[in-house]
């Protein structure tokens, strides 16, 4: 105690030692302040140059000194408009980062869920996968899958205009041009842009998102080899090419000019671009890999699997619906465009509506518990529901799209278990995959016409078939949804299918039943702890 | 002399021994057990399903007595260990042929 108080009385000491000259400082900075002022006329020029004093309210901190000028203090017309230019771009870009940063801490969030879900044995293969997907999407897109998505989208509108981005290849049809993929960037090369540079970050963890989403739905029997090679494919070529054609200038942003179909697909950002594409994605691999032992029975009835921590998957889906208001909101790629406070709006009623939905659904309705995991699954399929029509709704739109989702959720999740008999650990499928399509299909019927005119080069705001916008961008709306599951759903069969036949893309029946954290990682998860074999071990109803 | 063997809840363990040392009875032993009774275990949920954890946590306390102790002790461990509910566990009695005390070489009802 002593010892403590005389520490404590030394640290006060200092403090007052060290702020001694401190304040002399201020003190001499407020002499010399006024001693320049009272000397001022004897040197003309420096009348202009005002000397900044300490603002401790900030009030008259930022101001035409600040201005960079040829002549400080005093700039011109150009140059102010000049600098209002350059603010404007850096808070575009300043938000285009950070909201950015928020996305990539949403790989913690399905880290977190994706193993709570799943049992002890398998913690080090889950977490493992969720860390490696980062890193390998990451290298996918920055050798292709960039230059593929974005390589032909033209000009950088609210990150500075820089044009470089300009090759897309197209094919002709009906006499119209069809944008596939693009075909500048590779390495980011040729791209040395500050804009570009804010643009890759951002839509790489985009990107990442999606790749993280199969590794919830074929958990706890994938081989870690298999896995490795899908996460260098899914971001350099299964992900980009869809996303070239809804953000990247490619055919299905164009079916608005191009066909009449309202503003072309639109998806702000990314209930299909991201969501849908990982769901599919899910889907197609959790039935190549087929179920994990012991979770059907003889007769096809299915088993309870339960995962081995609740708090981790509560915890990781809060870490996901943080990150959302950065991949919502920052979808505008701009701090300047105001809308950002309707859709973090929009975004959270979504998220608030659907974990609802879902908890009444299976306590009222199905007569179940209120069950935490369909809580987890029914938020964050609000969430993605929202991310599609975020922008365009009203926060009653909002609201109800995510009401829907809660209880879409949960039905898609016992159909998938149930009657397609595809095992799915986490509920992968129905959170991205099933509630991507109806976010998509929602702004169709519910976009209400404040926002997004000039959209995809159409003139007139975004409305949907509730709003008096007629039936063409639901249309639209159908026909993105339908190529996301054509174009995923074969791509990712086909590279599934030849990673089998080199490989193989499952563990065996003994690694499996072992847990795949020794067999595969070479480490258990919670080393040291001694597991309960039959808490992992279903038994039939 | 018999041997008393009561399983119990968990939850009960610390009742049933403050009890048996209020009877006057020092000596037991303890055993964390795994098992289930005619219920066959508890169901639990997840996810909508059904499942069943079919060996339950239990607890194995048993206590070697003299004859004349037999009734008294049993009825001590089933004051504490009560709830009245399903799950409550049982006990067994067993006779004992003899004990020794290893210190003393001392046999019979003296060296319990």
């Amino acid at each position: 105690m002593k010892k403590l108080s005389s520490i404590f009385f030394i640290l006060i000491g200092l403090f007052l030692i060290t702020s001694i000259p401190v304040l002399a400082e201020e003190a001499a900075q407020g002499q010399s302040a006024v001693a320049v002022t009272t000397a001022a006329p004897a040197i003309p020029a420096a009348q202009d140059v005002k000397i900044r004093l300490a603002d401790p309210s900030g009030i008259s901190t930022g101001n035409t000194s600040d201005i960079t000028a040829a002549k400080p203090g005093s700039p011109t017309t150009g140059e102010i408009t000049d600098a209002i230019g350059h603010n404007k771009i850096a808070i575009n870009l300043m938000w285009t980062l950070i909201t950015g940063f928020l996305v990539m801490f949403m790989q913690a969030g399905f880290a977190m869920v994706e193993t709570g879900f799943t049992r002890a044995k398998n913690v080090a293969h889950t977490m493992a996968m969720n860390l490696m997907i980062y890193p390998l999407g990451m290298i996918g897109f920055y050798v292709c899958g960039f230059a593929i998505m974005f390589g032909g989208m033209g000009a950088l509108g609210t990150l500075g205009g820089y044009a470089g981005l300009d090759s897309e290849f197209t094919i002709s049809l009906f006499g119209k041009t069809f944008g596939l993929i693009g075909t500048k960037g590779f390495f980011l090369n040729g791209v040395y842009d500050v804009g570009v540079f804010g643009l890759f970050l951002f839509q790489m963890v985009f990107m990442d998102t999606t790749a993280t989403i199969p590794t919830g739905a074929m958990a706890e029997r994938w081989k870690y080899a298999s896995f490795v090679i899908y996460g260098l494919l899914v971001g350099s070529v299964i992900y980009p090419v869809f996303g070239n054609w809804v953000w990247g200038g490619g055919w299905l942003s164009t079916l608005g000019s191009n066909f009449g179909l309202g503003h072309g697909h639109v998806d702000f950002a990314g209930s299909s671009v991201v969501h849908m594409t990982g769901g599919v994605i899910a889907i197609v691999g959790a039935k190549i890999l087929g179920a994990r032992i012991g979770k059907y029975n003889a007769d096809k009835s299915p088993n309870a699997i339960p995962g081995h921590s609740i708090p981790m998957a509560v915890i990781g889906t809060f870490i996901l619906a943080f990150g959302w208001f950065g991949f919502n909101p920052g979808s505008t790629l701009a701090g300047t465009d105001l809308r950002i406070s309707v859709i973090a709006v929009n975004t959270m009623l979504a998220s608030a509506t659907g974990a609802f939905a879902a908890t009444l659904w299976m306590w009222w309705v199905r007569g179940n518990k209120p069950d935490p995991s369909m809580m987890c699954n029914g938020m964050l399929a609000g969430l993605v529901a929202i991310t599609a029509p975020c922008a365009f709704v009203s926060a009653g739109g909002a609201a109800v799209i995510g009401l829907i989702s809660g209880v879409l959720v949960i039905e898609a999740a016992f159909f998938i278990e149930r009657k397609l008999r595809i095992d799915d650990p986490v509920g992968a499928i129905a959170v991205h995959g099933v509630n991507g399509a109806w976010g998509c299909i929602a702004l169709g019927l519910l976009a209400d016409g404040t926002y997004g005119d000039g959209w995809n080069g159409v003139a007139g705001t975004v409305k949907g078939l509730f709003y008096g916008g007629g039936s063409s961008q639901l249309v639209a709306e159908i026909i993105g949804v339908s190529a996301n599951i054509i174009y995923v759903g074969i791509i990712s069969y086909i590279i599934f299918k030849l990673i089998d036949l080199a490989i193989g893309n499952r563990v065996s029946p003994e690694t499996e039943i072992a847990g795949l954290d020794v067999p595969e990682m070479g480490v258990p998860g919670y080393s040291g702890v001694k597991l309960d074999p039959h808490s992992e071990t279903p038994f039939s109803r | 002399m018999k041997k008393i063997e009561a399983i119990i809840r968990p939850e009960k363990v610390d009742d049933v021994l403050a009890a048996l040392e209020d009877a006057g009875y020092a000596g037991i032993m303890i055993t964390e057990i795994k098992g289930h009774g005619k219920q066959k275990g508890i169901t639990q949920q997840w996810r909508g399903s059904e499942f069943r954890i079919s060996l339950l946590p239990k607890v194995k306390i048993e206590i070697v007595v003299k004859d004349a102790d037999v009734a008294k002790i049993t009825k001590t461990v089933i004051n504490a260990a009560k709830t009245g509910n399903i799950g409550d566990g049982k006990i067994f009695i067993y006779p004992v042929d003899d004990a020794v005390r290893i210190r003393t070489d001392e046999r019979g009802d003296v060296a319990i």
